[in-house]
Formats: C-alpha cells, sequence, structure tokens
C-alpha cells in the first residue's frame, strides 16, 4: 500500500477491524498456549516418557473425545455444587457486608474476626463438613460458598466504605436519608469493587466444589480424578483438569458479562 | 430594565461569633455577619481561611466549637441542614446518572418516583438551554456543563438558601467566565439567598450583592464591600468598568495582594 501521511489531525484511533482487535488482545496468549502445548508434546515424545507419569497433550484430547459422556455427566454433578456454593457466597457476603457496613457494632465486633478467620484453611475443613452435612451435594456447598464468601464480603465492605465522603456530604444537603444515600451513591459507588470480589470468587468456585468432592462424594469431577489416579489414568485426570478449568473460566466470563452489562459506566471513571 | 431582586433587610441567614477549632488549629475565629433574603453574598479569602469549614457550619453538616448559625430561625445544624441546599467545588455527578436523573435526584431523595421527578426536572433543563443534554451522562459532558447541570440540581432541591463552594474551581478561565454569566442569568430569573465561596475576587464581586474579605488562618472578616454594580449589562462591560476596578482594588488591598 502506498499511503500518504494524511496531516489532517485524526481524533479518533485508525479503524482498526473487530477482527484486528481480538487478535491484538487474544493473539499473544493464545500463541503461549499452542507453544506450551507443542513443547509439552515434543518433551514426552523426545524423552519417551511414560503416559501414566505424565500424559501427552495429544492423550489427553484423544481420552476428552472417548471419555466425553462420562466426562459431562460428573461435569453436571460439579458444576450444580459450584453454582449453589457460589449463589450462597454472593447472597451472604453481599447481606454480611451490608450489615457490617450499617452496624458500627457490627463492624467492631465482627470485621477482625472476618479476617482472622481467613488463617483457617477452609481445605480442611471438607472433612468436617462431610461429617456434618453426610455425603450429598451439601458439604460441597458449603466448601464452595466458604471459599468464595470472604472475597465478596471484604469487597463489599471495602467498596462501601471507599465511597468519597463528598457525595454523601452533597445527598445530606439534598434531603437523602440513610437508605436514600445508600441506594443512590453507596451501593452503585461500590459495584465496581464488589463485582472485583466476585470474580475473583468465581474463580474458587469450581476448585472449591472440588476439594468438597476429595473429602467424600460419589460423583463429580473431583471424585473422577480420584478414581483415575488409582487406575494410574494420568491422562483422565488431565483431561478433568481441563474441564474444571473450562468451567472455572466459564463461570469468571458470566461474571465478568453480568459486571459489563450491570455497570457499563464503570470503565468511564467512578466514584470512590 | 430587569433589576435585580431587592435584597430585603429580613436576615435569612445570620452568624453570630462563628468559631471553629479543629483539634489545636484554629480554623475560623470570630464570625460575624447576616444575609438578607435572596441577597447574594461573596466570601473571599486565600486558601487555608476556613471558606470551606464555614459553608460546612452553616450548612449544618458540622457544629461550629462556638457561636450560632441561624437560618431563617433554624439554629440546630439538623435543621439548617434541612433548609440549605450546597453546590460543592467538584460536579460530583453520579457517573450511572444521566443529567437529568443528576439534576433530579433532591426529588428522588424526597419520595418521588423517578419518572416523576424527571418530569418536573425537565422544565427547568429546557428553560436554561440544556434540554438537549438531558439524556448524555456525565462522562459526555463538559466540565462546564457538567457545573451547570450541578447547578441545576442544586436549584432542584428547592432550597431557599444556595451555598455555593467555590463553583468554578475547575473550570478554565474562559469556561469561568462563560459561567459567570449563565449563573448570574440564572440567579436573576430563580432568586435565592446565596452564598458564594471563592478565591477568585473577579468572581465574587460580579455574582454578588456584597463581598466578605477573609483573612488566612484563623479566618476572621477583614473588610465588607458593597458591589452595587449595575448588572444588566455584559459581563466584559461590568468587569471593565471604573466602579468595577476601585472595588476590585479594595478586595486586593484588604487580602494584601
Amino acid at each position: 500500500m502506498s499511503e500518504r501521511v494524511d496531516l489532517a489531525p485524526t481524533t479518533a484511533a485508525p479503524p482498526a477491524g473487530r477482527g484486528r482487535r481480538l487478535l491484538d488482545r487474544y493473539g499473544p496468549p493464545a500463541l503461549v498456549v499452542v507453544f506450551t502445548i507443542a513443547v509439552w508434546e515434543l518433551i514426552i515424545r523426545v524423552f519417551d516418557v511414560p503416559t501414566y507419569i505424565w500424559s501427552p497433550p495429544s492423550l489427553i484430547a484423544q481420552t476428552m473425545k472417548e471419555d466425553f459422556t462420562d466426562l459431562l455427566s460428573h461435569s453436571a454433578v460439579t458444576l450444580k455444587e459450584t453454582i449453589v456454593g457460589f449463589a450462597f457466597a454472593v447472597i451472604l457476603g453481599l447481606a454480611f457486608g451490608l450489615l457490617l457496613h450499617f452496624s458500627t457494632w457490627a463492624k467492631r465486633a465482627l470485621y477482625p474476626l472476618l479476617i482472622a478467620s481467613q488463617s483457617i484453611p477452609t481445605v480442611v475443613l471438607a472433612p468436617v463438613f462431610v461429617l456434618v452435612l453426610g455425603f450429598g451435594i451439601w458439604p460441597k456447598v458449603a466448601v464452595v460458598a466458604l471459599f468464595c464468601f470472604f472475597p465478596i464480603v471484604v469487597s463489599t465492605i471495602d467498596g462501601l466504605m471507599g465511597v468519597d465522603r463528598e457525595y454523601v456530604r452533597m445527598m445530606l444537603t439534598l434531603d437523602a436519608t440513610r437508605i436514600g444515600i445508600f441506594r443512590r451513591v453507596e451501593f452503585p459507588a461500590a459495584l465496581p469493587q464488589i463485582f472485583t470480589g466476585t470474580r475473583v470468587a468465581a474463580t474458587y468456585a469450581a476448585i472449591g466444589a472440588v476439594f468438597g468432592e476429595w473429602a467424600g462424594s460419589e460423583a463429580g469431577l473431583g471424585w473422577q480424578m480420584l478414581q483415575a489416579k488409582g487406575r494410574l489414568d494420568t491422562a483422565l485426570v488431565f483431561a478433568d483438569i481441563v474441564f474444571i478449568t473450562v468451567m472455572a473460566l466459564g463461570l469468571f466470563a458470566i461474571v465478568s458479562l453480568v459486571e459489563r452489562l450491570t455497570i457499563p459506566w464503570a470503565r468511564k471513571g467512578g466514584v470512590t | 430594565m430587569t433589576s435585580p431582586p431587592a435584597a430585603t433587610t429580613t436576615a435569612a441567614i445570620e452568624l453570630r461569633g462563628v468559631r471553629h477549632r479543629f483539634g489545636d488549629v484554629a480554623a475560623l475565629a470570630d464570625v460575624t455577619f447576616t444575609i438578607g433574603r435572596h441577597e447574594r453574598l461573596g466570601i473571599v479569602g486565600p486558601s487555608g481561611c476556613g471558606k470551606s469549614t464555614l459553608l460546612s457550619a452553616i450548612a449544618g453538616l458540622i457544629e461550629p466549637t462556638g457561636g450560632t448559625v441561624s437560618i431563617e430561625e433554624a439554629v440546630t445544624a439538623r435543621d439548617r441542614l434541612r433548609r440549605c441546599a450546597l453546590m460543592p467545588q467538584r460536579d460530583l455527578l453520579l457517573p450511572w446518572r444521566t443529567a437529568i436523573d443528576n439534576a433530579a435526584i433532591a426529588l428522588e431523595n424526597r419520595g418521588l418516583k423517578r419518572s416523576q421527578a424527571r418530569e418536573l426536572t425537565r422544565p427547568l433543563f429546557e428553560r436554561f438551554g440544556l434540554a438537549e443534554f438531558e439524556e448524555r451522562t456525565p462522562a459526555e459532558l463538559s466540565g462546564g456543563m457538567r457545573q451547570r447541570v450541578a447547578f441545576l440540581r442544586t436549584l432542584m432541591a428547592e432550597k431557599d438558601v444556595l451555598l455555593l463552594d467555590e463553583p468554578f474551581a475547575a473550570l478554565d478561565s474562559i469556561t469561568r467566565s462563560g459561567m459567570q454569566e449563565w449563573l448570574l442569568s440564572a440567579l436573576e430569573q430563580e432568586p435565592r439567598t446565596a452564598l458564594l465561596v471563592t478565591h477568585d475576587v473577579d468572581e465574587a464581586l460580579l455574582l454578588t450583592h456584597r463581598v466578605i474579605v477573609m483573612s488566612a488562618r484563623p479566618g476572621r472578616i477583614v473588610t465588607t464591600l458593597e458591589t452595587d454594580l449595575p448588572r444588566d449589562r455584559p459581563r466584559r462591560e461590568i468587569v471593565t468598568s471604573p466602579e468595577f476596578a476601585s472595588l476590585k482594588e479594595s478586595a486586593l488591598e484588604a487580602l494584601e495582594l
């Protein structure tokens, strides 16, 4: 192309196509993934590593294809635990965050405990949940909810605390009640941060369900992993990992989508 | 000729010996003045003279350490808060609301539905030539436009007392000149008791009936200037008139500039 340089000032960026922008954004990480898979495959072939120790991507792909219906049915179990647990975490996290925001007493009493409770490794509680709640869906839901609760509650509290006091003062001179200030200023202003915490929680959720299944279960991707490990079916273990990862990414993508639809203004500058 | 609304002698705002301390720092020392109904009073002073503290005290956002403030007989902070509307230096428009929904927020705060609040706000947008900006978000508005919306929001609070805290300080000087003219005509149309805090001497002289000059911390009144300038002329003519120049000289002298 022999385009002359245009001397007229251009305010907008040159009209890059949608495809071009997608490529700019997703191209580099995709390249890294492809490269990693290739090197992985190559190393196993060159050094002739036994597939039960470390499976090559080609074998994992083949396993995923052969055991697809099986993987899918176990995914359904894990997905249900993940979604229900995550939903509990969102509801309880928001409710708890609001309680601490509105009650100074509750905040003074509970906030330090909340932070301290994070030093309890959630994973070790999984067997306790199994003892208390049995082998059904509920101990897994409890682990997922516990995993996801903390980032949501902390981002809710911090988001609400971080609202610029000037807005509150302004609202006070405009006849706002406490609830009015919360509804019209504090909560929308805190939403970007609440979503940040929720997105983090979304990535934890599927892992929580797997931990729950490891502590005792009869189905699910975590259970399938344990079975496959016992049979030295390493490729299936990897296949499970792929499915869990996809699930985590999917939940993350859904939360991101909801975020973009709920707070389109946030990318243009917020209020905190 | 549209004469400016007569500033009556009945006091709308009355301050008696107002003092305020932040810990060991004296912010205000013995401030006493009254503002008549629909009078516009300007306060100029250097940074840190306690102008913003004074506004907060009058608005009832804080209770001063000493002295009394009353607005239309209301003396408690809570009652004062109910009688005045504060326009802050930053426009503080909410980015998730359109211009008209921002301006209507006081009505919603009082329990009106959003649709009702919008309908009541719409005429004001039309009257002030902002009709085409109603549905824009703050991010889509220029600095001057945002301040106009912020001012309409203050008007929609339907308070008789407006407290303007350096409303145009964040604007460039050309935009600011336009905004001063706009605000002047808006206040002539919608007369209110107004207290304008600024560190722009021209702005205070131009927009208000009387200007109080304050000293640096602790803030106290140095002098008071009556600014009976004819306001039915373009801003350009007012600010270049000999009367304006002599008032400005007095103000600058009081500020020790």
